[in-house]
């Protein structure tokens, strides 16, 4: 178990991590989300052995590992921009961890060559072997950078962005097969990503950082589902989630002239101001019951993917999106009517926490 | 802004042994949104490369308006261009920065520091970038940046096309739907002929009119976003387009059922007999899972929760298929999945059968 007691980091005058509080169990597929600058190549390198913390620190299974250096850690890590050694073959680039390993611990030839072409099997380069990287197109030779991380059989392995640069659909198979391998090899498993989406197919566990700070850890589709504050739930939107400030009255909450009545357990909450926040697809377009609120906007502009379509419209000055079913063709500046359930909704009080989620109070 | 037309345009880089792209032949409609769709080296690049002037097609011809460019370099072809990793002067203002092309005109196409200026405000107030307008264009985050490469397109009158090279690639999701709203909308009010290179099939379908499907430098299919997703006319369109893609069955037709896995199937169009590879697609949005007993046996192999749905990866027999389960909808034990008849089309050897519909 990898376990982060307080954790900061500060940089002369600034703060890169604060108080950080992880437990990462053996075998377990963990994802850093936040974008860019949030903090998550800073907590890699820590947690690498890279950097050393300001305060605060770092166990493996129990014992210290600050101060420890990277080469005695039993640590992968795999950038965004990948790092192959130029005048070995592909085949000799994965099979390096192996061939430099202690002389008790090295493997012979024999498991060498097997493992170097399962790995080489797993992520489509058992046609490469024999090129050099700069023959290799940028997703191969990331993909031989994974590679190697993967022939390591490392007890932690930190990817931070791997399949930035790879094709869309590569990425779609990777993330479907990357954590099952490291999940069999017993691996603690880290996985830096700016993307929601990706994290919701990866699954595992989600840290949010917004800022340096971790805002949640949890299994990553309760972080989803019940994100403890707004900016994890920002964080944890995309696209982006809609967001009005709201005044609940008894049973009743009101967005700018709008009445939004809400369910029993809603109307229990203390009468305050909240900022609601709506996902995209709970938008609609026809109200389906007499229960359900009515919000007049005005479209800014229609994506349609071919199955559906992302409608931009503004509600006052605020910037919403509603995710509908279909090919919905509007042209700018129409006015119309989207309608949602009081039950999809999300509250927040004054301080930022959630008050109310979709599937019961807090 | 201009008709752009490729007649016959084939390009070799290794003289002739292979084509990176195969001989084309298309009109891209003055004003039109196109975007270039498909994997690493399938040829989207080396064509607006060859749009741009960056590179000379081994063989055919380029018109712009119906005059011959072919052999003009870039800098004749009064072509905008939008790269993955935005090229700026750094130490230069945004303001500066969007000037730029404007100020080193000569000769006639020389303007006023006046008009200079009005067009630089217009693309500033367009972008939303008047907070930033006196700042060093150094430090500036990523999608700030783009936004002013895209800027330099837009103070131009001239310009013939603007182009765009995986744009979005290196910015963070949220600031993604922003910079892709603001360039559609941009897009609908100065009517810009647009091309936009992606191996990204939602910023392609959300961008633009019309996506070109480039598979090993050949295009497999044109077509609007909803043609891509309801007709792929290739199996390779059904599976890249979508996710995750179309699940591709083997299957034996016979009039209006086919046979999957040894199980009946019914089609809403009946078929000619087919020969070679046979196979049905269907995409995981229009298959259901039911209750034993409603269609076809499948053993589910894994649940992926994605908060608005989840996927439910299942077997037929060998095949994997992948199926969408919509939020707050139940999966039975050992279900059956029931596929939509009038969703389900056929392939043979790749390529799509069109049947007969019976009233």
């Amino acid at each position: 178990m990898l376990e982060l007691l307080g954790v900061s980091k500060r940089v002369g005058a600034e703060v890169h991590l604060c108080d950080v509080n992880l437990k990462l169990d053996r075998g377990s597929m963990n994802i850093l989300l936040g974008p860019t600058l949030a903090g998550k190549t800073s907590l890699l390198r820590l947690m690498a052995g890279l950097d050393r913390p300001s305060a605060g620190d770092i166990l493996l299974d129990g014992v210290s590992v600050v101060g420890v250096p990277v080469q005695r850690r039993g640590v992968a890590m795999v950038y965004q921009q990948f790092i192959n050694y130029p005048t070995l073959s592909v085949y000799e680039n994965i099979a390096s961890p192996l061939r430099v390993a202690k002389s008790g611990k090295r493997p012979d030839q024999k498991t060498i060559d097997r493992k170097v072409r399962a790995a080489a099997e797993l992520l489509r380069l058992s046609g490469q072997l024999d090129k050099l990287p700069s023959e290799l197109s940028g997703g191969q030779q990331q993909r031989t950078a994974l590679a190697r991380a993967l022939v390591k059989e490392s007890q932690l392995v930190l990817l931070d962005e791997p399949l930035a640069n790879l094709d869309y659909k590569l990425r779609e198979e990777l993330r479907q097969e990357l954590p099952k391998v490291f999940a069999e090899q017993g691996t603690i498993l880290v996985y830096a990503s700016t993307e929601p989406a990706e994290a919701l197919l990866l699954g595992g566990n989600t840290a949010t950082l917004h800022q340096g700070r971790v805002t949640q850890f949890g299994r990553t589709i309760e972080v989803f589902q019940r994100p403890r504050d707004l900016q994890t739930a920002r964080i944890f939107s995309d696209p982006p989630l809609n967001t009005a400030s709201v005044r609940k009255t008894g049973s009743q909450l009101y967005l700018d002239q709008s009445v939004i009545h809400l369910n029993e357990s809603q109307a229990g909450l203390p009468d305050a101001e909240y900022v609601l926040a709506l996902r995209p697809w709970h938008l609609a377009r026809e109200q389906t019951s007499t229960q359900q609120a009515v919000l007049d906007v005005r479209v800014r502009v229609a994506e349609i993917s071919g199955s559906e379509t992302f409608l931009h419209v503004s509600l006052g000055d605020r910037d919403w999106v509603a995710l509908l079913p279909g090919v919905v063709e509007l042209s700018a500046e129409t006015q119309l009517p989207l309608t949602f359930s009081a039950d999809s909704i999300y509250l927040f009080d004054q301080t930022g926490a959630l008050a109310w989620a979709p599937g019961g109070d807090v | 802004m201009a008709k752009i037309s490729l007649k016959n345009i084939a390009h070799s880089y290794d003289g002739g042994k292979s084509f990176a792209l195969q001989a084309l032949s298309h009109d891209w409609e003055d004003g039109g949104a196109y975007a270039l769709l498909g994997p690493s080296g399938c040829g989207k690049t080396t064509l607006l490369n060859i749009i741009s002037g960056l590179l000379h097609p081994s063989q055919g011809q380029l018109l712009f308006d119906g005059v011959d460019v072919s052999t003009l370099p870039t800098e004749q072809r009064n072509i905008a261009q939008v790269f993955q990793f935005p090229v700026l002067y750094d130490t230069m203002t945004v303001a500066e920065n969007l000037a730029f092309p404007l100020r080193n005109r000569r000769g006639a196409n020389k303007l006023s520091a006046d008009e200079i200026e009005r067009r630089v405000k217009q693309a500033i107030t367009m972008l939303g970038l008047e907070q930033l307008a006196k700042r060093k264009a150094r430090g500036l985050s990523a999608d700030n940046k783009q936004k002013i490469s895209l800027g330099r397109g837009l103070v131009r009158t001239d310009v013939n096309a603007i182009l765009f090279d995986e744009p979005l690639t290196v910015i963070d999701p949220h600031l993604k739907w922003q910079l892709r709203t603001s360039l559609k909308q941009i897009h609908r009010q100065f009517g810009h002929t647009m091309i936009y290179v992606t191996h990204d099939q939602t910023e392609a379908l959300t961008f633009a009119d019309k996506v070109v499907v480039m598979l090993a430098g050949e295009v497999v299919q044109m077509g609007t976003p909803e043609e891509l997703f309801q007709q792929p006319e290739h199996t390779f369109v059904g599976k890249f387009i979508g996710s995750p893609g179309m699940n591709i069955l083997p299957c034996t037709v016979q009039g209006n059922q086919a046979e999957i896995a040894g199980q009946a199937v019914p089609l809403a169009q009946t078929y000619p007999p087919l020969a070679g590879r046979v196979e049905l697609g269907i995409r995981p949005e229009f298959i259901r899972l039911a209750q034993a007993g409603q269609g076809v046996a499948v053993q589910v192999q894994q649940i992926e929760e994605l908060g608005r749905h989840r996927i439910a990866r299942v077997k037929l027999g060998a095949d994997p298929v992948d199926i969408l389960v919509p939020e707050g909808v139940g999966i039975p034990d050992q279900p059956d999945m029931v596929l939509d008849p009038g969703k389900v089309r056929i392939y043979q050897d790749s390529l799509l059968v069109r049947g007969e519909t019976h009233a």
